[in-house]
């Protein structure tokens, strides 16, 4: 069975500068992975790389998005493929309502799909849903996308497009920074509805505390680029008694 | 009248006026020949605006007018009858007085059931009944040293009268459609507009061709607001390609006044709108906003002033532009506090998006302040759209043009905002999304 992401021998680079150096993740579909590591060891940068940011330059190997060559692909297209990148710092978007945005969103993805457009109604009640689930106010979708949002807010808004859009692969790049811990557990709480068979989930993060809401089958140690040291959830909380120093001083 | 000689040579266009005015018949009450007269002779010093006149310093109107198109011939039959569905603004239950080829078309106007207190007539007849009103406040609602308004006045053939009685509130929207014939002529629009103490309307003017000839407008609009008045006015231009279209503002406000002004430039190949304020009772409010959405090799200038001469009078401006291919714009504004106007707020704010590299903006900002006691600002930006946004709105799955038309719109949506009417609002949004799907 075809992998839902294969990520090969990855070396990428921005502005000249190379900051992945030979990067090798398998994700199987209803697998939840966690990639941890010290700040600049390229974690954000992997999920820039993986959903195409200008900028972002693979200069040798490859990643795979259900076999699916994902360097061939622009990004709206790697979205409708079924790859969501949870920013660390969602954008602002002045002047653009939220429920446009969404629809734009889920119809461009489903047109590309071939699949039928939603209805406005139908999208109505389905965010509807979902903003009880993540606790979020109906007033706060009128607004124009994340503007005046909390940390938190934007978090949680990041959340709600995930689960509208129901993408293959979720890559949550750490979704827990500026989360207090309310916010935290119902932002987990509504990516562990996501969990399932045909899906697969990489969460980013530096700290463990994230991990236990949302509990990884895999956890990975990433440092300089690469990945050094693959374990079960176990390797999570040994992380977090040891820090990343030992890490560090391997990779240089 | 001191009309000094002049040593210059007179170009094609100017030579061709000087000989469409002498053969100008009389149309009404002497004081009305006395009144083009003087206008043109105030022309005739000094021709054709150019781009050593500061106020038209980027749009050489004396070098983009070659020749002089003729005054237009009353409409057909068959241009009157596409013209039934120009320039409709959908859900906007709008009073529409159609004008097709510069001649109105009563039977494509609606002037029954005028609302009491609220009286239109047009132009053509008001003057031709010497109607007094008319006679003594055209061309006096400010003081405008300008020679397109100059020739305006001189020629001016069509347009309407609108008169708001004293308290009166016109809910119902007034609009002025003028529709381009298709012949190659030049059309000469004026409009007076009276809306008395604590009256309050709202006019919409639009201008549309669909032809590729090139033809000439040179519309003006005078507008009185008496004593605690209010009145929102939107002008739309779709002209036709090579469309050269020339527009004067003139507005003062007593005491109190609200206006609420925008101006939509969506079409065409040159336009310039020229707007004169006068504000001068205390308290007086004066909203100019606009928006530019050009391709090709359009050009469009706006060009403000803004004259506070009241206490605690406010202006607020913002004007934005979003230029694709080798379009350019043009925003020159100047504030000017007289003594004595203390408390005076006005601010100023010009921004364009550049879709293109070979799109080109100019701002010009001015301010002359003779008050101690005053808040004036302005500021322009120029950029391109935000390549982060661009980004993020992609990573969801939206196609890049899709994603460049959501921000360009929400951009413009600044400007839209602000309108009052909302249905109004509703069919901006959509003209406006529109036009810039057909990039």
């Amino acid at each position: 069975m075809t992998a839902l992401l294969e990520i090969r021998d990855l070396k990428a680079e921005i502005a000249g500068k190379q900051i992945l150096n030979g990067y090798d993740l398998t994700v199987k579909a209803g697998e939840v992975h966690a990639i941890m590591g010290p700040n600049g060891s390229g974690k954000s940068t992997l999920s820039y790389v993986l959903s195409g940011r200008p900028g972002y330059k693979i200069t040798e190997g490859q990643a795979l998005l259900a076999g699916a060559d994902l360097s061939q692909m622009s990004v709206d297209e790697r979205a409708a493929a079924g790859l969501f990148l949870a920013f660390q710092y969602p954008l602002e978007v002045p002047g653009v309502a939220t429920m446009t945005f969404l629809r734009a969103a889920l119809n461009a993805q489903r047109k590309k799909r071939g699949e039928e457009e939603m209805s406005s109604p139908d999208l109505i009640k389905r965010v509807k849903e979902l903003a009880k689930i993540l606790d979020m106010d109906m007033e706060m979708l009128r607004r124009p996308v994340n503007v005046g949002f909390s940390g938190g807010e934007k978090k949680r808004a990041e959340t709600l497009q995930m689960m509208l859009l129901e993408p293959k692969l979720c890559i949550l790049d750490e979704t827990d920074s500026g989360l207090d811990i309310d916010a935290l557990k119902v932002v987990s709480n509504g990516v562990n509805q996501l969990r399932s068979k045909d899906r697969g989930i990489v969460v980013i993060t530096h700290y463990q505390r994230l991990l236990d809401y949302i509990t990884p089958d895999v956890v990975h140690v990433q440092s300089a680029g690469r990945i050094v040291r693959t374990g079960g959830k176990e390797l999570a909380l040994e992380l977090e008694e040891t820090g990343y120093a030992r890490y560090q001083s391997e990779a240089a | 009248m001191g009309n000094a000689p002049t040593t210059r040579k007179l170009t094609d266009a100017e030579a061709r006026l000087a000989e469409i005015f002498a053969m100008q018949q009389s149309d009404g009450a002497p004081q009305l020949a006395k009144l083009r007269t003087a206008a043109f002779d105030a022309f005739s010093k000094t021709g054709l605006p150019n781009r050593r006149d500061e106020a038209w310093k980027y749009t050489d109107l004396r070098a983009l007018l070659r020749d002089v198109k003729p005054l237009a011939a009353p409409p057909e039959d068959s241009a009157k009858e596409s013209a039934r569905s120009a320039a409709v603004l959908e859900g906007v239950a709008a009073r529409r007085l159609v004008f097709v080829g510069g001649y109105f078309v009563p039977e494509l106007s609606d002037l029954g059931d005028l609302e009491a207190g609220l009286s239109v007539v047009s132009l053509s007849e008001a003057l031709a009944k010497g109607d007094a009103g008319t006679t003594a406040q055209i061309g006096n609602v400010g003081e405008v040293d300008d020679p397109a308004f100059a020739l305006n006045t001189a020629f001016m053939g069509e347009g309407v009268v609108i008169r708001v009685g004293a308290g009166v509130c016109v809910d119902r929207p007034i609009q002025l459609v003028f529709v381009a014939g298709a012949q190659p002529a030049t059309y000469f629009l004026r409009s007076l507009v009276i809306v008395e103490k604590g009256a309050r309307a709202t006019l919409i003017e639009s201008f549309e061709g669909e032809t590729a000839q090139e033809y000439h407008v040179n519309a003006a609009t005078e507008i009185v607001l008496e004593e605690g008045a209010s009145l929102e006015r939107l002008k739309i231009s779709r002209e036709g390609a090579a469309a050269m279209h020339v527009s004067t503002f003139v507005a003062s406000l007593a005491a109190d006044a609200q206006l609420s002004d925008f101006g939509f430039n969506l079409g065409g190949a040159v336009l310039r709108n020229q707007s004169f304020i006068n504000i001068n009772g205390q308290g007086a409010h004066a909203g100019l906003r606009g928006a530019n959405i050009l391709k090709g090799k359009e050009h469009a200038d706006a060009t403000l002033f803004l004259d506070h001469a009241a206490e605690r009078s406010e202006s607020k401006a913002l004007f934005k532009s979003v230029l694709d291919d080798s379009s350019q714009a043009v925003f020159q504004g100047k504030i000017l506090v007289r003594p004595g106007a203390q408390k005076t707020d006005a601010r100023m704010m010009a921004r364009t998006l550049l879709l293109s590299e070979g799109a080109q903006a100019n701002c010009k900002p001015e301010l002359e302040i003779f008050a101690d006691d005053v808040q004036c600002a302005h500021g322009s930006t120029v950029g391109a759209l935000d390549e982060n946004l661009i980004f993020y709105l992609m990573a969801r799955g939206i196609p890049q043009a899709e994603a460049q038309s959501l921000l360009t719109e929400a951009f413009v949506g600044e400007v839209i905002d602000v309108v009052a009417n909302r249905s109004l609002r509703e069919a901006l949004t959509g003209l406006v999304s529109e036009r810039l799907r057909t990039r």
